[in-house]
Order: structure tokens, then C-alpha cells, then sequence
């Protein structure tokens, strides 16, 4: 492998790492903010447990998400210097902000946790809010530098110079609140759906009718409730995103359709897999005009196809299947959530059929995998350009070699840091079992 | 004052907080490693009841200056980012198992000893490793490759300076963590945890000047134009010299409420915290105007003046909104007397 493939790996890999963590660290503060509401406004001493046991969970999480984070955050500059140094001229405001954002979730976390006992209920939603607010904020703003490599204004090159520098233009790039709000909401979207994932498992291993099945479904239900809006959110809002690439990406909705040539009444294709020999998607369900359609809320809505653009500018094909598992997940669990909704509230069944809770556990993961898939296609859509069409990705890496074995060793510890924290969330919940809360 | 000058000040002033908060962290770090086997001891507690709630607020910090530096001086960043690959990896790998390690601990009681080792073992390489940034930013140790600039790794390990300084900064991590820890056990009232820091610093102390001359001398031999610098700021340094041996004899004052013990901690650690303050701000003048010798200067490296303003306009904004927080943080954590008194 080439020293660049293996920026781009080792890149990419601590932020696979740290996106499972911090997309728990933005969704987990308002899921225990729904619980401590929901326990003030019923007075059901549950959701006191639940927000209770939540929040040892998250500073657990929290401790991985922070290093990774700040791996992530130094890494930019040691393997993109060349990226950072335009980023540091143009924009670093998101960055800096975020700085702030970073502070707000520290200080009221800390508060929030070791301090509990000192805080008034009032105090304790307060608190809770603002990491919340802390941690939602810095995942907009980080979003903020990414949705500038998608779409880069603000300032111009002249002879390599930058020039004309508008720092506020730049910031309010004009993917930026499009992309912020698809991360946002697929991360609240996630977070729900881990905690469902966590109570439904719990709840096949309680017997029925049982004190700790009735807490459990009560998280349960709050997962699926809050995961299943939120679904429906991340619909509307990747839609958005991919109206945006119909504008201003058009070879990444290209090559997330798998379109060749240009048209209007452009089909779409669902699942496949795209040949480039005979520029055709194979396998495929197609639907005549929807691409059309959706791109344009008209069928005779013109989409650019690959073909427009010079093969070197072309991103990997095989970024229709990331593409395509992303949309795939997003539809089953807004199916899964509405499902389980309807069983529950309408119907008024106590208990689940066993396929559904199995469904139900596997829907975390499932988000998880999304959240993934939707990160990777993006970065990797975005290719040869580290931003779109200012600077290639060969122009921003590091050139101080040595990469290789810093890639292993990256890897490895995030292997082994990721069975340690799974061990340690294990461990921890093993010698605080529910019955110390809550008789059976 | 240009506005370059100013970045760098503020730039500084961040790294300075840094350094004496992370310096307490570490070395906390070590200290809860060190008594963690001497049971009924105090000195434990009380680490722990400080370090939970502040490594996270430390730790923005390092993020703060990666920022502050790449948004300030875009123009050091290829040649700093470059060089630093190696070492900053380094600590960033410990700083992930160290920040992780130290919060499992508490959750684990099973492996707590093992956790608690590592974490105090690789907190005390964290300080040793990126303090060679000062260092490598005195120059020397860099070298040119085909064009491109590299870290020069024989000449980094064979530097007198390296060792110097890595020296310096676990030494001070320890002497500062024990002074402010000995205050902190002093307000809440845990003489015998008082008594350990207190016995730790004062052994410390003489240590500290032994590492700080070996910087003057390594600095004397392989960075003459640092060292022509320092000296213009003598005054500074002898200044800064005069606090630590306030911090120092503040140690053997007799007690304010106990006869039966020595010192006024407080005074201390607020000496030698001016101390420190004093010691960067000397280096960091010294080092100017070159922010990486001898490639990049102040003005090499500047941002463009717009990106200045606008940042410079949300660090005031940002930091008047977060004031009454730390405000809030330090009364829960580092003033209140039934969080610090708990059993
Ligand atoms: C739970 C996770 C999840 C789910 C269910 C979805 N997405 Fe998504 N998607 C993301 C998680 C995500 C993400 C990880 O948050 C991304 C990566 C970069 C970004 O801005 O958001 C993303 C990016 C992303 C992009 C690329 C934006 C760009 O490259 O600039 C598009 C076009 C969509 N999404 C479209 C959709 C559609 C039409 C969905 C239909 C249900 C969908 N996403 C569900
Ligand atoms: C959080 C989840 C993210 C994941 C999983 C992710 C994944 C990746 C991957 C796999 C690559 C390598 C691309 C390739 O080799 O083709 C990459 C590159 C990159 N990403 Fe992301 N990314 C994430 C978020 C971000 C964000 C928020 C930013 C912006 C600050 C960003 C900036 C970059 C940059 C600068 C590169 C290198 C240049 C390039 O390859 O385009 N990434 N990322
Ligand atoms: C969309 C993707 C991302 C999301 C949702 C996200 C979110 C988060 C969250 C919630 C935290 C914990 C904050 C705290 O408690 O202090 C965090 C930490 C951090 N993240 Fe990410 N992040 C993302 C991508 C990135 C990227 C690409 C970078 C690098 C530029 C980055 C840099 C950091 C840093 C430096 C920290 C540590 C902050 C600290 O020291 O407290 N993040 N992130």
C-alpha cells in the first residue's frame, strides 16, 4: 500500500472508532434528559433508575469518546497538514467553537455526575441539558469543517495564494445546516435504538410481568419511541442531502445511483451492484423516474451522470453499497420502530413475539452500522478531492512517512480498547445488577 | 502590539494554563498509582476525589491548543505537523489508554490495581514525550529531506536537551501535583494525607532546580540563539527564581490552625504556580520571533488578518459565556467543604 492509502486508512480508522462514542455521547444526554423529565412529570421512581443507570453507562463511554476524540482532532493535523493549513486560514471557526462546546459538556458533566447528590432536581435538568446542548453543539460543529470539504466557499486561490478570506461565509457553507442536521438526528436516532437494543436483550432474560420486565419495557418503549421519530427525521433530512448532491456533488449522487448518462425520467435503482465495464447496475430493482423525481420533485428533472465528468475525478463505484445500506437500515427501522408502536400503544400487547424482540436488539447495531456506512460514503464519495475540487487528498497528507506501522499500532489499541470498554460496561453493570435498585 | 504578537500571547497563555493544570493532573495520576497499596491512607482518597472531575476540562485543553495553533498559524502547521507525527502519535496513543484507564478504574473493581498502574505509568511518559515539542521547535533536530522536512531521530535521541527536558517537565509534574495536593488535603482537613504531599514536595523541590539548571546548560551548548535570548530576559528568570523559593519556604512556616504541623500550603502553590507563569512567559519571549527555528516565524506563519479578527471576536465571546461555569465547577469541586470532607 502507498503511504497516502495508508493516511487515508489510519485517517479513517480512529474516526470509525471514535464516531461509535461520540454518537453515543450526543444521543445518550437526551435520552437520560427524556428519563429525569419523564420521572419528574410521573413520579414513576423508574425512570429515576433508568437516568441513574444511563448516565454510569455514558461517563464509561465518555472516557473513550474524549481520547478518541482528541486523537482525532491532533491527527487532523499530523496526517493532513496540508488540508489544516487551509483549514486554519479559512476555517477555524467550527473548530474553535467547538472548543466551547467541548468546555460546556466537560464542566456540567462533572457536575452532573459527581456532584449529584449536592444538585437540586432543577439543577440536575439544568446540568443535564447543557451537556446535552454541549454535545449536540459539537457535533454540529464538527459536521461544520466536513460539510465545508463538500462544499468550500469563502475565500479564493490565486496563484496559490488565499485570498479574499471571509471566515462567517465559510462557515455558513452552503451544506452546512443540511449535513448538521442529518448527523444530528441520526445520532439521537442511534442512541435510542442501542438503549432499545440493551432493554429488549434484558427483557427476553426477565420473565414476564416481572418488576424488572415492566422497567425494562418502559426503556424499551422509550428507545423505539424516540429512535422511531428520529428515524423519521434522518429520512427527511438524508433526503435533503441528496438533493444537495444533486446540486452541488452532482458525481457523488452518481455514484451512489450508479447514473452513467445524463437524463431526465433517471430511474431508481435499489440494492445492485454497480459494473463499470457496462456502466450498468446489475441485480437492481429499478423504478422508472423516481431518481427524477426525488432529485427534482419532477420526472423531467435533468440528473448528471458519471459520464460528464473526466474518469479521474470519478469516486469509487463501490460506494453504491454503502449508500444503499445506509437508506436500507434507515427504512427497515422506521418499519421496526412504527411496528413495535403499533403492538405496544394500539393493540395494548403486553408482550412482544420473539421475532420482533429479536428484531428489537439487533436495531442498535443496526443504526451503529448506518451511522458508519454514512460517514465512510461520505468521505469516501468525496474522492480524489480532501476538498471538493481545492485541494486532492495527495496534497493534503503528511509527508513524513512512517506510516505504516503507526497504523497498526492505531488499530490495535482501538481493537483492544473497544473489547476493554465492552468488558468494563460488563463488569460494571455485573456488580450493580438492577435488583440493587429495584426488587425482583 | 501586532496582531501576530497578540495570537502568540494568547496562544501562550493558553499553553501556560495548560501546563500547570496538566502538570497537577499527571502527576495526581502518579500519586494515586504510588499510595494505592497502603491501606487506611488517605493520600488516595484524595487524589481521586480531585482527579474524576477535572481530567476532562484538562484535557480540552490540549485540544484548545492544537486549535488556537492551526487557526492562529496555518503556516507552521505543514512543517510542526510533519515533524511531530512520531512523538505526538506517541500521546496521543497514552493519552487514549490513560484517560480511558482512569475512569475504569472506578468502575472495575476487580482490576482497579492493574488499571490504576497504567494509568499513572503512562500519565507520567505523557509529559516526558510532548514536552520535546520545545525542543524540536529550538531547531536542530530537524532536517531536510528531498525538500521535505523530517524529525532527525538520532540527533533528537542523542540530544542532551531531550533529556533535559523530559526530566523537567515528569519532575515538575510531581513537585506541582504534591504541593496541590497537600493544599487540597489541607482544606479538607486530611492531616495525614497533608503530611505525604508535603514530605513529597519537599524532597521535590531540590530536584526541580537540578532540572531546570540542566535545561540552562543543555540549552547553553546546542541553542545558542535561544540561549543569547534567555539571558536578555535574566531579570525574568531571577524573578521567577525568587517565587519558587517563596513556594519553597513556604513549606517550613508554621501551620495557621495546627501547631502540631509546618507550612501554609496555599501560599505554596500559588508561588510556585506565579513561578511557572513566570518561567514560560521567559521562554516563550525567548523564542520569538521564530515559532519553529529557524523555518517559521511569527509573521511566516500568520493567519490571514480577517480569520484573526473573527476569531479573536468568538474566543472573547465564547470565554465570557463560560466564565460563571468554571465559576460554578471550581465552588462545586475545589471550594466546597462537604464534597471535599465526604467520607
Ligand atoms: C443512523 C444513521 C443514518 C441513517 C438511517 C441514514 N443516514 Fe444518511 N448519513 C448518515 C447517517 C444515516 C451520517 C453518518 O450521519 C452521514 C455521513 C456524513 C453526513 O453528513 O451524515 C450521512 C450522509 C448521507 C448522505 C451524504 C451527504 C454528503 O456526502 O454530503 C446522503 C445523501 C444521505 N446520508 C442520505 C440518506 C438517506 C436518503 C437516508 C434514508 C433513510 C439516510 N441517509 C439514512
Ligand atoms: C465521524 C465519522 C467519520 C468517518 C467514519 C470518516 C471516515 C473517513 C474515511 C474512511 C476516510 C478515508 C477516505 C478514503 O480513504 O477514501 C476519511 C477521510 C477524511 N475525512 Fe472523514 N470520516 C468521518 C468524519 C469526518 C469529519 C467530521 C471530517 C471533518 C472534519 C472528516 C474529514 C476527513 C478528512 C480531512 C479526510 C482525509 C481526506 C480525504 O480522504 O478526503 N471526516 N474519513
Ligand atoms: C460527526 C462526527 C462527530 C461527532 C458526532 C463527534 C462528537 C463528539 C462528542 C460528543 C465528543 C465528546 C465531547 C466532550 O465530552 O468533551 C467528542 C469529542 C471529541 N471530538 Fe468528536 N465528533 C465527531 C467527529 C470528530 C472529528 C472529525 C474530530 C476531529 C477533528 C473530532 C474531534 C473531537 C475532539 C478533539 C474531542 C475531544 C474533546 C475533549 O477533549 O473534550 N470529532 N466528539
Amino acid at each position: 500500500m502507498d503511504e497516502i492509502l495508508l493516511t487515508r486508512a489510519l485517517f479513517g480508522t480512529t474516526m470509525a472508532f471514535h464516531i461509535i462514542f461520540a454518537t453515543m455521547g450526543v444521543a445518550l444526554p437526551l435520552m437520560i434528559l427524556s428519563a429525569e423529565i419523564l420521572y419528574q412529570k410521573t413520579k414513576d421512581k423508574d425512570y429515576a433508575v433508568m437516568a441513574k443507570r444511563w448516565i454510569k453507562g455514558f461517563a464509561i463511554l465518555l472516557a473513550v469518546a474524549i481520547p478518541s476524540g482528541t486523537i482525532a482532532g491532533v491527527q487532523l493535523s499530523l496526517l493532513w497538514p496540508g488540508y489544516m493549513k487551509i483549514i486554519g486560514e479559512v476555517v477555524p471557526l467550527p473548530f474553535q467553537i467547538e472548543i466551547f462546546a467541548f468546555f460546556i459538556e466537560a464542566l456540567f458533566l462533572s457536575i452532573y455526575v459527581y456532584a449529584a447528590d449536592r444538585l437540586s432536581p432543577l439543577m440536575r435538568i439544568v446540568s443535564v441539558s447543557l451537556v446535552a446542548f454541549g454535545a449536540a453543539a459539537s457535533a454540529v460543529l464538527i459536521t461544520n469543517a466536513h460539510a465545508f470539504q463538500n462544499t468550500p466557499v469563502g475565500f479564493r486561490i490565486v496563484e496559490g495564494q488565499i485570498v479574499d478570506v471571509d471566515p462567517w461565509a465559510a462557515f455558513f457553507n452552503p451544506n452546512f445546516i443540511v449535513a448538521a442536521s442529518h448527523v444530528l438526528v441520526t445520532a439521537y436516532m442511534t442512541g435510542a435504538f442501542m438503549l432499545a437494543s440493551v432493554a429488549a436483550f434484558k427483557m427476553l432474560k426477565a420473565s414476564p410481568g416481572s418488576s424488572h420486565f415492566v422497567y425494562y419495557r418502559k426503556a424499551l418503549m422509550l428507545g423505539l419511541i424516540i429512535g422511531g421519530l428520529f428515524s423519521i427525521f434522518s429520512a427527511v433530512t438524508g433526503h435533503e442531502s441528496a438533493i444537495h448532491l444533486h446540486h452541488y456533488n452532482p458525481e457523488k449522487l452518481a455514484a451512489a445511483e450508479g447514473l452513467f448518462e445524463t437524463r431526465s425520467h433517471a430511474p431508481l435503482k435499489i440494492g445492485g451492484w454497480t459494473d463499470p465495464e457496462t456502466q450498468e447496475v446489475k441485480y437492481a430493482i429499478e423504478i422508472p423516474g423516481l431518481l427524477s423525481f426525488l432529485a427534482g420533485y419532477s420526472f423531467d428533472e435533468v440528473v448528471r451522470g458519471l459520464n460528464d465528468f473526466p474518469k479521474e475525478y470519478w469516486p469509487p463505484l463501490f460506494v453504491r453499497v454503502l449508500f444503499n445500506g445506509m437508506v436500507g437500515i434507515g427504512m427497515l427501522l422506521i418499519v421496526l420502530s412504527i411496528i413495535g408502536f403499533i403492538w405496544r400503544h394500539i393493540l395494548k400487547r403486553d408482550v412482544f413475539p420473539k421475532w420482533m424482540m429479536s428484531c428489537f436488539v439487533v436495531s442498535g447495531p443496526l443504526a451503529m452500522l448506518a451511522i458508519e456506512l454514512g460517514w465512510i460514503f461520505a468521505c469516501i464519495g468525496r474522492q480524489p478531492w480532501a476538498i471538493y475540487r481545492v485541494l486532492s487528498t495527495a496534497d493534503a497528507a503528511t509527508t513524513a512517512g512512517h506510516i505504516a506501522p503507526l497504523f497498526v499500532l492505531f488499530t490495535g489499541l482501538y481493537v483492544v480498547l473497544g473489547i476493554i470498554t465492552v468488558l468494563v460496561l460488563y463488569f460494571y453493570f455485573k456488580r450493580h445488577p438492577l435488583a440493587e435498585e429495584i426488587p425482583v | 502590539m501586532t496582531d501576530a504578537l497578540l495570537a502568540i500571547t494568547m496562544l501562550w497563555i493558553f499553553v501556560m494554563i495548560y501546563a500547570v493544570a496538566a502538570a497537577i493532573d499527571f502527576g495526581a495520576g502518579f500519586w494515586a498509582m504510588f499510595y494505592m497499596k497502603r491501606k487506611r491512607n488517605r493520600a488516595t482518597t484524595m487524589v481521586n476525589r480531585f482527579l474524576s472531575p477535572s481530567w476532562e476540562v484538562t484535557n480540552v485543553f490540549v485540544v484548545l491548543i492544537v486549535v488556537a495553533l492551526f487557526s492562529f498559524f496555518p503556516g507552521a502547521t505543514f512543517t510542526l505537523g510533519t515533524v511531530l507525527l512520531i512523538p505526538g502519535s506517541l500521546v496521543l496513543l497514552l493519552l487514549l489508554v490513560r484517560s480511558a484507564f482512569l475512569v475504569f478504574a472506578h468502575s472495575v473493581q476487580k482490576y482497579k490495581a492493574l488499571l490504576t498502574v497504567t494509568s499513572g505509568v503512562t500519565g507520567l511518559l505523557i509529559p516526558a514525550i510532548l514536552v520535546l515539542v520545545l525542543p524540536i521547535a529550538q531547531g536542530g533536530l530537524i532536517e531536510v529531506v528531498e525538500g521535505l522536512e523530517r524529525l532527525d531521530f538520532r540527533a533528537l535521541l542523542t540530544s542532551t536537551r531531550t533529556y533535559a527536558f523530559s526530566f523537567l517537565a515528569v519532575v515538575s509534574s510531581l513537585y506541582l501535583s504534591a504541593l496541590f495536593l497537600s493544599d487540597y488535603a489541607n482544606e479538607a482537613g486530611e492531616k495525614e494525607a497533608y503530611r505525604i504531599f508535603r514530605r513529597n514536595a519537599l524532597f521535590l523541590g531540590p530536584v526541580l532546580v537540578l532540572a531546570a539548571l540542566s535545561i540552562v546548560g543543555a540549552v547553553r551548548r546546542e541553542a545558542e540563539w535561544f540561549y543569547a535570548n534567555l539571558e536578555a530576559n535574566g531579570i525574568l528568570l531571577i524573578l521567577s527564581l525568587l517565587f519558587f523559593v517563596i513556594g519553597y519556604g513556604a513549606l517550613f512556616l508554621p501551620h495557621t490552625k495546627e501547631s502540631s504541623l509546618l507550612g501554609r500550603p496555599r501560599l505554596a502553590v500559588i508561588s510556585t504556580a506565579v513561578q511557572f507563569l513566570l518561567a514560560s512567559a521567559t521562554y516563550g519571549m525567548a523564542h520569538l520571533p521564530y515559532l519553529v527555528y529557524p523555518v517559521v516565524t511569527l509573521e511566516s506563519g500568520f493567519t490571514h488578518p480577517n480569520t484573526f479578527r473573527a476569531l479573536f471576536l468568538s474566543f472573547i465571546i465564547g470565554f465570557l459565556i463560560l466564565t460563571p461555569g468554571f465559576v460554578y465547577f471550581w465552588k462545586m469541586f475545589l471550594k466546597d467543604t462537604g464534597y471535599l470532607k465526604q467520607e
